[in-house]
């Protein structure tokens, strides 16, 4: 007996109500745009310059002790957060230091940490340092830079590479896809003030890849059916596309998402931004496959008359032999 | 129908083993370690076969402790400096026209300007003739040579710069020199295996593994170091107060209230030192010894002869260190630098001084610091993760799919190790982002395994048989395989041109973690798939 997530034959109407799906796909581009705007994102220290210090005691973190011990140094806007993970041993207590980027200068302050240690080392005697990163205002700006670009290039690449391999109505309806997941991604991050540093711009990107590779299979089945069935109008074939890998899709983001929430819960409080990024991808991605990549294509349409029988020819890769 | 020729077998088994083979060292790492660290003598004792391949998959600095910064070396300080040490040259030869020039006087330039005031400015056109011919060629862009110099003229102003092709090969000097010595002082500190490269026209990157902070790195890479040994003019409390021409105005390192006039041309600099070492003076006070080489104990020799019962400076940095009275000839060629020290800085300095003066100053960009300890709970609470990330992945396949589910785990544990194989052969880096790479691609690998599977099962309610099923659901599913994982290719190809420090580490196993389970997928499975088929030749198939 085999463990099946979905029945062996089905035949959901995906199409059934995509003005719905569109119109809630639509409102949470809107609100996500909205919550960006309006709160902002909560940049980590490779965007927004500065430093981050992660301070390790065996006594409880007081907050506003911390707070009350480093205000007086003058060093403008600070954010103390104590971080749990279940990992700690009992008398491990983990705070999160962040400062924001001297003025003025151009490259790091060094004599700050120096003196931030000290005072905190008078507060709490026995405390360590693990983990020290300075980022000055010049380096962030690059990195934002290079980061929005890696981001766009992504893109650009697949929309050309999809274009190659389909028809221009696939890339639109795949770069949709992404960019509502990018857009949605950025909406969450934003809505839970959750630190967005480069490692979620990896994230980010991973999820461009995870995305597309959802949206390849259902395209390709769909390019497939395409050919076989002429005579079937286009939504009943992307219908029969989706239903046709649908087992496929859920097994994967399954087996995707087992791996990822393993990582979530026991990969230790360093990466799990970074986890949590992918995990809302995957999950979205999922869904923008069926619902915003083959709604889009749907809108579209396609050329229905494929002069090239076969389903490999006329592509770089048809003559490769598995 | 479904075969594979011996020799595919053969190739598909063996490139298998090779990459398990090379994972192979990751399993004992501490052994292999130590076996690496080993002279060739001793590396038999450590007990790893030196037949077997010993490559390590690197760990970086967030996983294994220690320090990063990024540092930018500041070019055009020795523009400024360059012209600076032209200036006598330009004097004489204007000089030498004063007929026709008039009287000149050298201005307050700026940066990377020597500016010069003539007293005729009609006669601006013979002076840049005449500083023109001081010009040296240098090597161009274009390949062709052309002057190291520009020499333009702003009202009575006359203007000397440096050309581009000067600047650029400057540059060149200026960033090699400051590697170099970054190199020895680091070097010089002990540290095991630091990486200390160029970036960009004026980057460095150094790092350090396993040192706990990184202000210790930068006290001993960012002091320039500059030594030099001049003649004392005078003594004031004013610190604008006007040092006179050649001269210049110094602070004293332990007294913020005194300041010394000094002539600007050294006797001697620091480049002249042969050896310092850390070492006491006569009161019991840290301090450095020094020695000479050969030019610079004559020049000092001669200058402390000829000035016995003046005072000189010893200038570090632009601050006075001390300003002893000369006693007696110094013609030994060895002296002792006295000054307000502890034995950390006494050593310190000792260490700059042997390794040399930074050409042009340092200035940090970025810094980041990962303690041992959090490298190694990083390192645990990745490898729970990946463990039961995997483990549940198994399960899953093989409730799903399963013998071919099992097929599909061996594929996938082959896959792994396979990772690990080619992060080793290839010496990349594994950093945090990139177990996290690992774990993913845990999770993706059994996508091509699940379209292959999936469409066996499709094949099945429609071909023939069992055979035709599994060979039709390898050979429709290829170009599904082939389209997803080449756009994720590319997206992690793009993360590795664009990234920086640990995301490029995730991007390098997320790109591994594509073409091992592409591999596995095609060829491995199916391999076990037509074996166990041969073996068993079942008449309904299930999947």
């Amino acid at each position: 007996m085999r463990l099946r997530l979905v029945k062996e034959h089905t035949t959901f109407n995906f199409f059934k109500m995509w003005k719905m799906w569109i119109g809630v796909s639509a409102v949470f581009v809107v609100l996500s745009i909205v919550s960006t705007v309006i709160m902002g994102l909560n940049f980590g220290i490779d965007f927004k310059g500065g430093t981050t210090i992660r301070a390790e005691s065996s006594m409880p973190v007081d907050v506003a002790t911390y707070r009350a011990a480093i205000e007086p140094l003058g060093l403008g806007d600070i954010s103390i957060a104590e971080v749990f993970d279940p990992s700690f041993r009992v008398d491990q207590h983990v705070a999160q230091i962040r400062i924001q980027a001297q003025e003025g200068q151009e490259s790091i302050a060094s004599d700050m940490v120096v003196r931030l240690e000290a005072v905190l080392q008078d507060i709490a005697p026995g405390i360590t340092f693990p983990s020290v990163e300075s980022v000055g205002p010049k380096v962030s700006g690059e990195l934002i830079q290079s980061a929005a670009l890696a981001v766009v290039i992504a893109i650009a690449v697949v929309l050309i590479y999809i274009w190659f391999r389909f028809e221009w109505q696939f890339a639109v309806g795949a770069v949709g896809a992404l960019v509502h997941d990018i857009i949605l991604t950025i909406g969450v991050f934003s809505a839970l003030q959750i630190k967005f540093d480069l490692a979620i711009i990896a994230a980010l990107l991973t999820i461009v890849g995870y995305s597309l590779n959802d949206t390849v299979v259902v395209f390709d089945r769909v390019r497939e059916n395409l050919r076989r069935y002429k005579q079937k109008n286009l939504s009943d074939v992307l219908n029969l596309s989706i239903n046709e890998t649908l087992s496929r899709t859920v097994m994967t983001s399954v087996t995707t998402l087992l791996a990822l929430t393993s990582l979530f819960v026991l990969g230790g409080d360093v990466i799990r931004g970074f986890v949590f990024a992918m995990i809302w991808g995957v999950l979205v991605g999922t869904y923008s496959s069926v619902f915003v990549a083959s709604s889009t294509l749907l809108r579209l349409g396609v050329k229905r008359d494929w002069t090239k029988p076969s389903n490999t020819d006329g592509n770089q890769f048809a003559n490769i032999d598995a | 129908m479904l075969q594979i020729e011996g020799w595919k077998r053969f190739l598909i088994w063996a490139t298998c083993a090779l990459g398990l083979l090379f994972a192979l060292p990751n399993a004992f790492y501490s052994k292999v370690e130590t076996y690496n660290d080993a002279s060739d003598e001793g590396k038999e004792a450590k007990g790893w076969p030196t037949f077997l391949p010993s490559g390590l998959v690197n760990l970086g600095l967030d996983l294994r402790g220690g320090a990063h910064l990024l540092g930018e070396v500041k070019l055009a300080e020795v523009y400024t400096s360059r012209l600076e040490s032209f200036w006598p040259e330009v004097r004489n030869a204007l000089r030498e026209e004063r007929a026709t020039i008039g009287a000149i006087r050298q201005q307050d330039g700026g940066e990377a300007k020597l500016r010069v005031r003539i007293g005729k400015p009609e006669a601006m056109d013979s002076a840049i003739k005449v500083v023109q011919t001081l010009a040296r060629p240098v090597a161009s862009f274009s390949g062709g040579m052309t002057d190291d110099i520009v020499v333009t003229a702003v009202g009575d102003n006359l203007i000397v710069t440096l050309s581009d092709a000067e600047k650029l090969a400057t540059d060149d000097r200026t960033m090699a020199q400051s590697l170099e010595i970054i190199r020895r002082r680091v070097d010089e500190a002990g540290t095991r295996e630091p990486t200390i490269q160029r970036q960009g026209t004026d980057r460095i990157l150094i790092q350090v593994p396993g040192l706990g902070s990184a202000q210790e790195l930068k006290d001993l890479i960012g002091t320039p170091a500059l030594l030099t040994f001049q003649a004392v003019v005078g003594e004031t409390s004013n610190p604008n107060g006007n040092a006179g021409i050649g001269n210049e105005l110094v602070q004293a390192a332990d007294n913020e209230k005194t300041y010394y006039i000094l002539e600007r041309a050294p006797v001697v600099t620091g480049e002249d030192l042969t050896d310092a070492q850390p070492a006491f003076d006569q009161n019991g006070r840290p301090a450095v010894n020094f020695r000479f080489n050969t030019s610079g104990a004559k020049k000092f020799g001669q200058y402390t002869t000829d000035n016995i019962g003046e005072p000189f400076a010893i200038v570090l940095d632009k601050q006075v260190i001390s300003a002893p009275r000369i006693q007696s000839a110094i013609t030994g060629g060895s002296g002792i630098i006295t000054g307000d020290f502890d034995v950390t800085e006494s050593t310190r300095l000792s260490t700059l001084l042997r390794a040399g003066s930074l050409p042009a100053s340092l200035i940090f960009l970025e810094e980041r610091t990962v303690g041992p300890e959090l490298g190694q709970d990083s390192i645990d609470a990745g490898k729970t993760a990946c463990i039961v990330g995997f483990g549940a992945v198994l399960i899953f396949m093989a409730l799903s799919y399963g013998t071919f589910g099992i097929f599909a785990n061996i594929a996938l544990i082959i896959n792994v190790g396979m990772i690990f194989g080619l992060l080793s052969m290839v010496g990349a880096t594994l950093t945090l982002p990139g177990i996290a790479g690992i774990v993913l691609t845990i999770g993706m690998a059994v996508d091509a395994n699940v379209l292959i599977f999936e469409r066996i099962r499709e094949e099945l309610k429609t071909a023939k048989g069992p055979a035709r099923a599994i060979e039709l659901g390898y050979e429709k599913a290829l170009s599904a395989i082939t389209d997803a994982n080449i756009t994720t290719f590319l997206t992690a190809t793009i993360l590795f041109i664009m990234g920086a420090g640990p995301v490029k580490g995730f991007a390098v196993t997320l790109g591994l973690g594509i073409i091992t389970s592409v591999f596995t997928a095609i060829f491995v499975t199916r391999i076990m798939v037509v074996i166990w088929f041969e073996w068993r030749k079942p008449k309904i198939l299930e999947v």
